[in-house]
């Protein structure tokens, strides 16, 4: 059984239907790529499945557990993560706090230190710069924020919305090789992307999204050579 | 000092200050330095200051806009002079008379945040402040058409009717709410030393909640809604924490507003709209989330109206020229940096006695 099942969803702002019933899966270990054109739904998805909007139709299951009406605060420490579009951190809050906030569904406090510990290692930078408020840090400074924040909480699945937005070719590298690092100590990842060429590089399976449907799925690297996609999302 | 975090170290700071003021206030009372002017004035000073922090609570801390925190302080005045004069003939102690006014009154004016809160909090934007605003009005006109009497053959109570109920005061009959003409014969159960107190309680509560885990939640909210829904925060839940304690310390600024009065009316002046928005210019000068500021500036603005009384015509043009000065201290980059600066060489000095000790 996989991990994430999402069956038939579909999502309505107001009147305009964003997401038109669609269904994928995400197994265990995986890393799963979302691809498609500015407003094909992709963040729509992802909101969804971490319940910080509601879908009007369709099912999700995370780990055999239906989540769909679950409210998003719940999901969290049932072991998924989300890091929304737009590195949204506290801003006023330091980084410290921003990180602890990660960790706010956990228990364990013993433990936090040492996932602490771990994001301290994987972003140097953050550490340097724990005292200062989350919002004076830089565009990528924030992203790096934003997924140490999510790692706090111990996810076994991270929704990733755009990590590489607005980043230099160099962060985003930096970021792509956390996604990988975060994939090899056992994370499943779902993640979206405008960067396709990056997000099929290293994901294993992926979905094309358009205006709300998807049109095709299958391996990654298959994907890669496909011409369809070559064409509208590789620039090829 | 020096294991206190940084946070604790301000907190001890505004109750220091705090019990100097009280101190001082009282030696020039009790030697007979104040004049009765300054003296009358001392209650209200606390009233708008528990007011103020709990409106603080709110829009600097909840990032919440309320433009009806006059109405929880109305709901807190009136619950609270009703329950003392229902229980005035029963209960002797004055102390105790007020401390079971001031629970009900604290609890209803929550009771009430509790319920404006479950429709609006759960939506985005600000419908807070136009449902707050809307809450305040409607609040103070239902008073002004309720009559509620005990008479010989028990309680009797009446909407918009007041001619329907007849009281005989001669046997002992008594109107408790009277309509527009309010509550008759308050007892006189408030003083400085009391409202300090409770100026102090509500401190030590909101300095607690914002230090704690469910603090660090509710900034999170303010700082970012979608990042505090995806750690996992509750987003309803600790947004009605702080609205209803926000409401709460503001009702009991009623109360203690209520029984510094014989005749308790609710009229546009004390419980209106511009009383709202006095309280929020409060706020918005001593420095969202500076409940420090908040008292401070509840005071200043309190006292130098009434100071210039004498001054007449040129009374408002002070306070407007105070209100733009004390904007330029607390906004002003330069007056921010040196204020930095003053803040910087009192920690260096405390610490340094510190490691001599
Ligand atoms: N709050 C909203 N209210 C109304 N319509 C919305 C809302 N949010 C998104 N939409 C619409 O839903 C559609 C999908 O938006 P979504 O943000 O999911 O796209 P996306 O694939 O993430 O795009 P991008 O790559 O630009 O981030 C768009 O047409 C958008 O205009
Ligand atoms: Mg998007």
């Amino acid at each position: 059984m996989a991990m994430l099942e999402v069956k038939d969803l579909k999502v309505n702002y107001g009147l305009i239907q964003a997401i038109k019933g669609i269904s994928f899966e995400l197994n265990e270990g995986e890393i799963v790529a979302l691809i498609g054109a500015n407003g094909a739904g992709k963040t729509t998805i992802l909101n969804t499945v971490s319940g910080v909007i509601p879908s009007s139709a369709g099912s999700i299951v995370f780990e055999g557990k239906d989540i769909t009406k679950i409210s998003g605060h719940k999901i969290v420490s049932m072991g998924m993560a989300h890091i929304p579009e737009g590195r949204r951190v506290f801003a006023n809050l330091s980084v410290y706090e921003n990180l602890k906030m990660g960790a706010y569904t956990r228990k364990d406090k013993a433990e936090i230190e040492a996932t602490l510990k771990q994001v301290y290692e994987y972003f140097p930078r953050l550490e340097e710069r724990k005292n200062q408020p989350a919002g004076t840090l830089s565009g990528g400074e924030q992203q790096m924020l934003a997924m140490g924040r999510a790692l706090m909480s111990k996810p076994k699945l991270i929704l990733m919305d755009e990590p590489s937005m607005g980043l230099s070719p160099l962060l985003v590298k930096e970021v792509f090789s956390i996604i990988k690092y975060c994939h090899e100590i056992g994370i499943s990842i779902l993640l979206v992307e405008q960067n396709a060429k990056m997000a099929l590089g290293i994901a294993d399976r992926a979905y094309v999204l358009e205006t709300g449907n998807i049109t095709l799925s299958g391996k990654a690297d298959a994907m890669l050579e496909n011409d369809e996609v070559k064409k509208a999302y590789l620039g090829v | 000092m020096k294991n206190l975090k940084k946070s604790s170290k301000d907190h001890l700071i505004t109750y220091g200050i705090l019990l100097l003021v009280y101190i001082v206030a009282e030696i020039l009372i009790k030697t007979g330095n104040m004049s009765s002017l300054m003296q009358g004035i001392l209650v209200p000073v606390c009233v708008y200051s528990l007011v103020a922090i709990g409106l603080n609570l709110c829009v600097g801390y909840l990032g919440e806009l309320s433009l009806g925190h006059a109405g929880f302080m109305c709901v807190g005045a009136f619950c609270g002079a009703y329950t003392t004069k229902m229980l005035q003939g029963t209960i002797n102690n004055e102390i105790l008379l007020f401390t079971i006014a001031l629970v009900v009154g604290v609890i209803m004016a929550a009771l009430f945040g509790f319920l404006v809160g479950i429709p609006v909090l759960r939506l985005k934007g600000d419908y807070l402040a136009i449902v707050t605003l809307a809450f305040g009005e409607i609040i103070k006109n239902i008073i002004n058409v309720l009559y509620i009497a005990k008479c010989s053959d028990g309680m009797k109570v009446a909407i918009t009717d007041g001619g329907a109920i007849e009281v005989d005061e001669a046997i002992g009959e008594m109107w408790l709410v009277n309509g527009a003409k309010g509550i008759n014969r308050i007892p006189h159960l408030s003083n400085f030393t009391i409202g300090m107190i409770l100026i102090f309680v509500a401190l030590f509560v909101v300095f607690h909640l914002v230090d704690s885990r469910s603090g660090r939640a509710i900034m999170a909210i303010r700082d970012n809604r979608i990042a505090a829904e995806s750690v996992g925060i509750n987003i309803t839940k600790y947004k009605m924490m702080a609205f209803v304690i926000s409401a709460a310390i503001a009702g009991a600024g009623g109360v203690l507003y209520a029984h510094n009065l014989s005749t308790l009316t609710a009229t546009p002046t004390n419980f209106g709209y511009n009383m709202s928005i006095m309280i929020l210019v409060f706020v918005v000068l001593g420095g969202m989330g500076s409940f420090r500021g908040s008292i401070i500036a509840a005071t200043i603005l309190t006292i130098l109206p009434e100071g210039l009384r004498g001054l007449a015509d040129y009374r408002m043009l002070i306070y407007s020229v105070l209100l733009i000065s004390m904007m330029l201290f607390n906004w002003a980059p330069a007056a921010v940096n040196w204020k930095k600066k003053v803040m910087a060489s009192i920690n260096n000095k405390t610490s340094k006695k510190g490691q001599v000790e």
